[in-house]
């Protein structure tokens, strides 16, 4: 599905450049642990997260991060947001928990990423 | 001083072959890591998959060497007082040393066991300090020693092979 149907969903705000809205996603991961994070993405990912620190655009930089939701209205810094822009990586952020956020992407069928 | 090695079976032998004789390098890097520099830690590891890149090396591989030297990189951040990266080049693999300059691992065996981890507040607020640092980084690598001095030192050398 596209970004901007999970934006919608999620009633999320995309933080980062629109263009990013038409990105296609295949699947999800949520954690708030980086090296589970590290190791549970063997494909192309998109993140669900709390953690709103600069390790985890670095995170990107290693594995196959599609997008990164930020939930329980977590907001990055600017700084963080300059940084996702400058690797082309999607964020938005919204106020549902990481629980709710991802039983609405799962009900829509959004599949888990493979482990 | 507490030495843990750890050797894929099935490249036992190369492996042995390469640390007996090892070759000169056909390129070396040396990175500086700073402690609990988290805005900049990871740069390293970020640059030699990059490097690993543009040399061909598959995405399958680049992403082991990838998550293997970011635990290290953050590993040194994290709990030393500072220390280097040195990466060395060859035809068939990449050998890693992430050298630290203290303070050295009190319980090497225990340091491995999944889920311990003496990480402070700090570090596990930004999601780090699971205890999975070591087994995600031997479960990536081909070859893992680690050579630690409590109240002193700890080297961590990693081979993976391309």
């Amino acid at each position: 599905m596209k970004l901007k149907e999970i934006v919608e969903m999620l009633e999320a705000e995309l933080l980062t450049n629109e263009e990013h809205l038409d990105r296609e996603i295949s699947c999800a991961f949520g954690s708030d642990l980086i090296s589970d994070i590290l190791m549970c993405t063997k494909e192309a990912t998109l993140l669900l997260t709390g953690l709103t620190n600069p390790q985890v655009i670095r995170l990107s930089d290693m594995i196959d991060v599609m997008g990164i939701v930020f939930v329980r209205g977590k907001m990055p810094s600017e700084d963080l947001i300059e940084m996702a822009n400058e690797r082309d990586l999607p964020l938005i952020s919204t106020k549902f928990t990481l629980y709710k956020s991802a039983g609405v992407l799962y009900n829509s069928g959004l599949r888990s990423c493979k482990i | 001083m507490a030495i843990y090695e750890s050797i894929k079976p099935e490249k036992e032998s190369t492996i042995k072959q390469f640390l007996d004789n090892p070759p000169e390098p056909e390129m070396s890097i040396d990175y500086e890591v700073n402690k609990k520099d988290f805005v900049n830690s990871g740069k390293a590891s970020s640059d030699i998959k990059l490097l690993l890149k543009k040399l061909g090396v598959s995405t399958e591989v680049l992403r082991r060497v990838a998550v293997a030297s970011y635990e290290a990189e953050i590993n040194i951040t994290a709990h030393s007082q500072g220390g280097k990266i040195v990466c060395n080049l060859f035809s068939d693999l990449v050998q890693l040393f992430f050298i630290d300059i203290g303070n050295g691992i009190k319980d090497l065996e225990k340091a491995l066991e999944p889920g311990f981890s003496t990480a402070d507040d700090l570090v596990r607020e930004m999601g780090f300090g699971a205890g999975l640092g070591l087994p995600n980084i031997k479960k990536n690598s081909d070859y893992m020693k680690i050579v630690s001095e409590y109240n002193d030192h700890t080297e961590l050398e990693l081979l993976i092979f391309f």
